[in-house]
C-alpha cells in the first residue's frame, strides 16, 4: 500500500511541503488571534456600528466554504493589481478567515467570565482597558485555550485545501509525488497516515489538557 | 483595474455548453445541494450509531466507536476526498472495484457524498455522544428499573431525549456539510465554487461571479439556519432542558 | 458624603428606581433592606456608578457620578465596594488581588502596595494565606480578603452589597465582625443587607426600599421600635421570626 521508497526519494520535496503547511499554520493562527481579539472586543463594544460591523464579518466569513475563500483572494488580489503570488497570498487569506473563527472563540470566552468580575474591576478603579488586561483577558484566555488549540489543528488540516490552487504545501507535494509516478493509491494512503500521525498525538494532548484545565466560572 | 461591474453578464452564454452564466451557478448550487443532502443523510444514519456506540457498557463497540472517529478527526477532509475516489476501489474486489472505476454513474458524485458523509458522521456522532452523556444518569437507570432492555431504553427514553439537545450543534454541523462539499471540486465534482471558478476564468466577471457565488452560499446558510430552527421549536418539550428557551 | 438626590432608573420601560433621595454622613454607617427585587443593590450600585441612571444625581464627596465629564475610575478608586459573591480574581494570588489596583490605579509601587496590602490581610485575620489562590479559600475568607482589597485603596466611603448572602451561615459572623470593628474606627459605611442583628448593634439608620422606592428612611432605634409604613412592618415581622 505504501511505497517507502517513492516517499525517501522525494524526500526533500514531501519534507518542504510539510514545512509550508506548518508555516501557513502557525502564521493565520498568530494573526488570526489577533484580529480575532479586535473583532471580539469590536463585538462586544457598546458602539453600535463597530459591533455590527464586526458581527457582519464574522458572519459572512462563517457562512462560506474555506474553498470559496481562497478563491476570492486568488482571483481578487491579482484583479487590483497586486501580483504576489498564491503561495503568498493564501497566508492573507487564512489569516482572514480564521480571525471570524478565533474571535468566535475568544467571545465565548469573555462571555464566559462573569459580569461581577467586571464590575469588581471597575469598582477597583480600573479603567476598561486596565479591566481587560488585567483581570477578564486572563482568565478567558486560560478558559478557551484547549478550544483555540484545537482549532488549531482543524487549521493545520484545513491548509491541505490550497493544494487546489496549485500551491505544494505537504498534500499538493504529495499530489505532485502521486502523479508524476502514476502512484496515487500509495501516495494518498501515505498523506493520510502522515496527516494522522501529526494529528492524532495532538488531540490526545489537547483532550488531556482539556481535563486539566480547570474551567474558572 | 475595471470597476465598471457588467451583471448582465449573468444573462450571456457560457462557452462551457451549459447555457448562460446563471445557469452554470444553477447547475452548480443543485450539485452542491444533492452532494450535501446525500452526505447528511449517510452522516445522520452513521453518526448516530457510532455515537450511541459509544456510550454502550460493551468496551470493543465503544472502543470502535472512539477510533472511528479519531481516524476520521484527525485527517484533512482532502485527503479522504483522495481516499475514497483514487484509494478505495483499489481496495474492493477486483470486479466492483472497475465498476467503481469505469461504470459507476456520476463517480464524482458519489464518490463526494461518500467522502462528506463519513466525514460528517464522525462529528455527528461526536454530538450524538456528548447529548447522551448530558442526560442525567437517573434517566436511563429509571428505564431500566422499570423492566426496559438496553435497546427500549435507547429507543424510548435516551434517544428521543438526547436527538433534542443535539439539534443546535447539528445546524451548524449540516451547515457545515454545504460548505465542505465545495472540496469535492478537487475530484471534479461541478459543484458551486467549481463553476465560479470557470465563470470567472471565462467571462473575467471576477467580482460580479464572486458577489453571485456567495450570494447563493449565503442563502442556503441561511435556509439551513432557518429550517434547523423550525425544527427544533417543532420538537421543544416545555420545560426539559434545552427545551425551555 | 453621599448624597442622592430624585434617582430615578428604567430598565427599557421598568421602572427599577423611583425618585430616591437620601444623605450617608461622613463617618455614618447605614443599612439598606428590603424585599428582593426591591432595588437596592441597583441603588448601592448606581453610588459607585457601575449602574447608570437616567434622571436625579448622586454626589460623592462633592463629585456627580451621573455627569458626562466624570473620571469614574478615580471615582471609584475612592469608593470601596463589596460583592456578594466576592468576586476577588481567580487567576491571581490573595497578594496580587490585593496589589492590583494599588498598583495599576493608585501608582504605589509594589514594595508599597505589597506592604499595605499584608497589613490589612492581617488585619481580617488571613495574613497565613497571602500566596494562596482564592480557590483555595472558604467563601467567609475570600469576603475578608476582598474587603481588605477595597481598604488597600484608602477609601473614603465603603459599599456592602450583600456581602454575607452567599455564605454559609457558620462563616457569616467572621465577615460581620470585620465590618463592625470597620464601623467602630468611623468608616462611612452604606450596606445593603438582611442581617438585623447587625443593623441594631452597628447601624446609625435603616433605609427600607420595596419596589424602587424609598419607603422608610429612620433612625435605627425608630425603624426597630416603630416603623411607620405597613409594608416595612410586614418585612420585618418575616425577617425576625425565626
Amino acid at each position: 500500500m505504501i511505497d517507502l521508497q517513492l516517499v525517501l526519494d522525494n524526500r526533500e520535496l514531501l519534507t518542504e511541503g510539510m514545512l509550508y503547511s506548518l508555516q501557513l499554520t502557525a502564521f493565520a493562527t498568530l494573526g488570526g488571534i489577533v484580529l480575532g481579539c479586535l473583532l471580539a472586543l469590536a463585538r462586544l463594544s457598546a458602539f453600535k456600528p463597530l459591533s455590527l460591523l464586526s458581527a457582519a464579518y464574522v458572519n459572512l466569513f462563517r457562512s462560506v466554504p474555506l474553498v470559496l475563500v481562497i478563491f476570492w483572494f486568488y482571483f481578487l488580489i491579482p484583479y487590483f493589481g497586486f501580483q504576489i503570488g498564491p503561495d503568498k497570498s493564501v497566508f492573507i487569506t487564512f489569516t482572514l478567515f480564521e480571525a471570524a473563527y478565533f474571535s468566535e472563540i475568544i467571545r465565548a470566552g469573555i462571555q464566559s467570565i462573569s459580569r461581577g468580575q467586571l464590575a469588581a474591576a471597575y469598582a477597583l478603579g480600573l479603567t476598561y482597558p486596565q479591566t481587560m488586561r488585567y483581570v477578564i483577558l486572563p482568565q478567558a484566555l486560560r478558559n478557551m485555550l484547549p478550544v483555540m488549540l484545537t482549532q488549531t489543528v482543524v487549521l493545520f488540516q484545513d491548509t491541505s485545501l490550497v493544494t487546489i490552487i496549485g500551491i505544494k504545501d505537504f498534500m499538493g507535494s504529495t499530489s505532485v509525488v502521486a502523479s508524476n509516478n502514476g502512484a496515487m493509491t500509495e501516495m494518498y494512503t501515505f498523506a493520510a497516515i502522515a496527516y494522522f500521525c501529526v494529528c492524532f498525538p495532538i488531540s490526545m494532548l489537547l483532550k488531556r489538557l482539556h481535563k486539566r484545565i480547570a474551567v474558572i466560572r | 483595474m475595471d470597476l465598471n461591474l457588467d451583471w448582465g453578464v449573468l444573462l450571456q452564454e457560457s462557452p462551457t455548453g451549459d447555457g448562460p452564466y446563471w445557469q452554470l451557478l444553477w447547475t452548480g448550487a443543485k450539485w452542491t445541494v444533492a452532494t450535501a443532502l446525500t452526505g447528511w443523510a449517510l452522516a445522520l444514519l452513521v453518526g448516530s450509531i457510532v455515537g450511541v456506540m459509544r456510550t454502550l457498557p460493551y468496551k470493543p463497540l465503544a472502543w470502535l466507536g472512539d477510533a472511528y472517529v479519531e481516524v476520521v478527526r484527525n485527517i484533512p477532509l482532502l485527503v479522504q476526498l483522495f481516499f475514497w475516489f483514487f484509494v478505495w476501489p483499489e481496495l474492493l474486489p477486483r470486479e466492483i472495484g472497475l465498476w467503481y472505476k469505469q461504470d459507476m454513474p456520476y463517480p464524482e458524485f458519489i464518490t463526494a457524498a461518500l467522502a462528506l458523509g463519513w466525514f460528517t458522521a464522525a462529528r455527528v456522532a461526536e454530538q450524538v455522544k456528548s447529548g447522551i452523556l448530558s442526560l442525567p444518569r437517573g434517566q436511563k437507570n429509571a428505564a431500566l428499573a422499570l423492566g426496559f432492555t438496553l435497546p427500549q431504553t435507547y429507543r424510548l427514553v435516551v434517544l428521543p431525549q438526547a436527538f433534542r439537545i443535539v439539534i443546535p450543534p447539528l445546524t451548524s454541523e449540516f451547515m457545515n456539510i454545504f460548505k465542505n462539499s465545495a472540496a469535492a471540486l478537487a475530484i471534479g465534482l461541478t459543484e458551486l465554487t467549481f463553476q465560479m471558478k470557470q465563470m470567472v476564468e471565462y467571462s473575467n466577471e471576477v467580482i460580479v461571479s464572486i458577489a453571485a457565488v456567495t450570494t447563493i452560499y449565503m442563502v442556503m446558510a441561511f435556509a439551513v439556519n432557518r429550517g434547523m430552527a423550525w425544527l427544533e421549536r417543532k420538537s421543544r418539550i416545555p420545560g426539559m432542558i434545552g427545551g425551555g428557551r | 458624603m453621599i448624597e442622592i438626590d430624585k434617582v430615578s432608573k428604567w430598565y427599557g420601560q421598568f421602572q427599577v428606581l423611583t425618585d430616591c433621595t437620601t444623605r450617608i454622613a461622613k463617618g455614618e454607617v447605614v443599612v439598606v433592606c428590603g424585599p428582593s427585587g426591591s432595588g437596592k443593590s441597583t441603588l448601592i450600585k448606581c453610588v459607585n456608578g457601575l449602574e447608570p441612571f437616567q434622571s436625579g444625581s448622586i454626589l460623592v464627596d462633592g463629585t456627580s457620578v451621573g455627569a458626562p465629564g466624570t473620571n469614574l475610575p478615580k471615582l471609584r478608586s475612592r469608593v470601596g465596594m463589596v460583592f456578594q459573591h466576592f468576586e476577588l480574581f481567580p487567576h491571581l494570588s490573595i497578594t496580587e488581588n490585593l496589589c492590583l489596583a494599588q498598583i495599576k490605579v493608585l501608582g504605589r509601587n509594589a514594595d508599597e502596595a505589597r506592604e499595605k496590602g499584608l497589613q490589612l490581610l492581617d488585619r481580617v485575620g488571613l495574613k497565613a494565606h497571602a500566596a494562596k489562590f482564592p480557590g483555595q479559600l472558604s467563601g467567609g475568607q475570600q469576603q475578608r480578603v476582598a474587603i481588605a482589597r477595597a481598604l488597600a485603596m484608602d477609601p473614603i466611603a465603603m459599599l456592602f452589597d450583600e456581602p454575607t448572602s452567599a455564605l454559609d451561615p457558620e462563616m457569616i459572623n467572621e465577615v460581620l465582625d470585620v465590618m463592625t470593628q470597620l464601623a467602630a474606627e468611623g468608616m462611612t459605611m452604606m450596606c445593603v443587607t438582611h442581617e438585623m442583628g447587625f443593623a441594631r448593634r452597628v447601624a446609625h439608620r435603616v433605609i427600607f426600599m420595596d419596589q424602587g422606592q424609598i419607603v422608610e428612611d429612620a433612625a435605627k432605634d425608630d425603624f426597630f421600635g416603630a416603623p411607620r409604613s405597613e409594608r416595612a412592618q410586614q418585612f420585618l415581622s418575616k425577617i425576625l421570626q425565626h
